[in-house]
């Protein structure tokens, strides 16, 4: 499904440059639930931007069903992102003059679904992160634990190919992490194809596959 | 860009923004685009407003809304009673009057002067003879009695003075100008038109922001015809005002048809108005046109600072809108709205202000310039136009800096980095 090449990200600090990853080759297939870990620093999240399509690799190629990604124009990856990829951010990332059900069925607007069917099926994704009675409260509202799960029931709603998490329980506290994980879990049971990067050996554990990263290299790919 | 789908987001995102932010700030950015767009509309109204206003004053006060004069070649209206009946007989016509004319010197003081070689105390004039009901019912100009009385038609030797020929309302010491000194209602001056020399009593004084009528002396008309020996009946100016809604032009062109141009000037008080007044109300505009340019400019820069620092404050949800795949142009679209918006509500508002309130009360009170009363001229079509020219600067200042957050880079915007 993913098929990663030879991938090198760089950054420039004036005259300094950071090589953050040094030639990554990986393959992620469909339905696959994967954590991505590595000490701070590591490239974990370097490594989920380029492959989520939000930054610009400075070399390598990157394919996600047959399709060179290093093709496509800025337009053309953001419908891309918004028809086929999903995204949970470590900060739930949600739109704070939007409520809860807005914020979900804004991609599916977006998708030129019409409005009456976007704002039923955002409310089923609340629903099934169990949110069907918090669907006109704003994110400044709700709790940490329950924006994230705004977050989850927004990069499903559409139902992608793909869900990419950056560190989705690092600002929750344990219960509300743990709710977060079984629901990933239940969807990756679903047959949703997940890639997550977290620091936390306990929640990378609950995915079917760890990839740890070191000094912008992958030094082990691990079943759990 | 402007696909109807983007526009449906765009407007999706600017009414939730609109609805869920600051009223404080919405307050005060409507606030703001209300006072530009009075600033807009009233600069260059009140300039052109001053004009207007003495225009407006030579109009009621003196011209009326046809006047009819002598010839350049002549010295007065040659068959007046003929064209006077043929004015009367016409449908348009309210009220009329009809002044001789003479120039004249007004000399005060002569009893107390003692030295034969001192300077006499006097003032050149148009003596002006009137009948003074027919003069009040076309100009009212009893109205503008500040002294003493207005005259009436059994008058004799009685005369009305304009506050131009008193030193005491007019204090200027120029060269070639001269005035009278310690004159007021009651005082003996002595008026020499043509060979008469005669001794008549000041029954008030005149004071109006028309130099036509504030120049002038008036008198009754029998007694000036008597003195300037006009037994012909023939007169200087006739001042016509119409029914209400009648056309000038009509009447002017009613009467040049009827043969009166043979005999006399006849012209609309547009046609009246002197080309240099015609030259400043222009060039008023044209002032405050560029005034208002200004202000137009003051505007879109206060759009683009606030739509600017709000597009940058919410650049993280602007990258996390493209990050999701929200269209960058209906972002862009989104922020343009909430310009429109402003804009829109604004004018709104001082559309309301200017002419509910504002031009009603200033034409109930004018201000009190030194030369004219001025009004507000504001014509719909020209404060529509002003309307479209703030939409349009406010839609480029509300895009250019949306445009300029949403061009960043996606990740860049939610991570926050530079």
């Amino acid at each position: 499904m993913i098929e990663v090449k030879n991938l090198h990200k760089t950054f420039m600090n004036g005259q300094v440059e950071t090589s953050v990853l040094k030639g990554i080759d990986f393959k992620i297939e469909e339905g696959e639930f994967i954590a991505i870990m590595g000490r701070s620093g590591a490239g974990k999240s370097t490594f989920m931007y380029q492959i989520s399509l939000l930054d610009e690799p400075t070399r390598g190629e990157i394919i996600i069903d047959g399709i060179n990604t290093h093709t496509m124009t800025t337009e053309q990856k953001t419908s891309f992102r918004l028809a086929r990829l999903g995204y949970v951010f470590q900060d739930y990332a949600l739109i704070p003059e939007l409520t809860a059900l807005e914020n979900v069925a804004l991609p599916l607007l977006m998708q030129d679904i019409p409005h009456k069917k976007a704002m039923s099926i955002a409310q089923n994704a609340l629903k099934t992160v169990g949110l069907g009675t918090h669907t006109n409260q704003l994110p400044s509202q709700l709790s940490g634990g329950e924006q994230q799960r705004v977050s989850i029931s927004r990069a499903i709603s559409h139902n992608p190919d793909i869900l990419f998490a950056d560190e989705p329980t690092a600002n929750l506290d344990n219960e509300s992490s743990r709710t977060i994980m079984e629901i990933f879990k239940e969807l990756h049971k679903q047959g949703q194809t997940i890639i997550m990067v977290t620091h936390e050996e306990e929640f990378g554990k609950m995915a079917e596959k760890t990839v740890t990263l070191n000094d912008g290299r992958i030094v082990g790919v691990k079943k759990n | 860009m402007f696909s109807p789908l983007n526009f449906r987001i765009g407007f999706f995102l600017a009414v939730r923004q609109l609805r869920r932010s600051s009223v404080w700030t919405n307050s005060l950015i409507i606030f703001v685009m209300v006072l530009t767009f009075l600033n807009l509309v009233i600069v260059s109204g009140i300039l052109v407003g001053l004009i207007q206003g003495a225009i407006e004053a030579v109009r009621a006060q003196y011209t009326s809304d046809v006047i009819v004069s002598n010839l350049n070649t002549k010295t007065y209206i040659e068959y007046s009673p003929d064209i006077i009946r043929t004015i009367q007989s016409l449908p348009h016509v309210e009220a009329m009057t009809a002044r001789y004319m003479n120039g004249s010197t007004i000399e005060a003081n002569y009893k107390s002067r003692t030295d034969p070689d001192e300077k006499p105390n006097t003032a050149g004039t148009q003596i002006v003879g009137i009948d003074p009901r027919a003069e009040d019912a076309v100009t009212g100009l009893s109205q503008w009695i500040v002294e003493g009385e207005y005259l009436e038609p059994g008058d004799y030797d009685q005369i009305l003075l304009g506050s131009y020929l008193l030193k005491k309302y007019v204090p200027v010491d120029s060269p070639g100008f001269s005035a009278l000194d310690n004159v007021g209602p009651g005082t003996k001056v002595r008026i020499k038109t043509g060979d008469v020399e005669r001794e008549v009593t000041v029954k008030g004084i005149l004071k109006t922001k028309v130099d036509e009528v504030s120049f002038r002396a008036y008198m009754v008309d029998t007694q000036l015809r008597g003195m300037i020996g006009r037994n012909d009946f023939n007169v200087d100016e006739i001042a016509i005002k119409l029914k209400e809604g009648a056309d000038p032009i009509v009447v002017r062109d009613t009467l040049l048809r009827n043969g009166v141009g043979k005999f006399a000037k006849v012209q609309s008080s547009a046609d009246a108005q002197p080309k240099f007044i015609k030259d400043i109300r222009d060039t008023f505009a044209l002032l405050g046109n560029m005034i208002s340019s200004i202000g137009l400019v003051v505007a879109s820069i206060t759009i683009f600072i606030v739509i600017f620092i709000n597009a940058l404050t919410r650049r993280k949800f602007i990258g996390i809108l493209k990050g999701i795949g929200i269209s960058g142009h209906a972002i862009e679209i989104s922020y343009v709205m909430q310009s429109i918006f402003y804009a829109f509500i604004g004018s709104a508002i001082g559309f309301v202000l200017l002419y509910a309130f504002l031009q009603p009360f200033i034409a109930r009170h004018p201000i009190d310039f030194p030369f004219s009363d001025g009004i507000l001229v504001a014509p719909l079509s020209g404060t529509l136009l002003r309307i479209s020219l703030l939409v349009v600067a406010t839609i480029i200042a509300g895009y250019i800096p949306a445009r300029m957050i949403v061009r960043k880079n996606t990740l860049d915007s939610i991570l926050g980095r530079k």
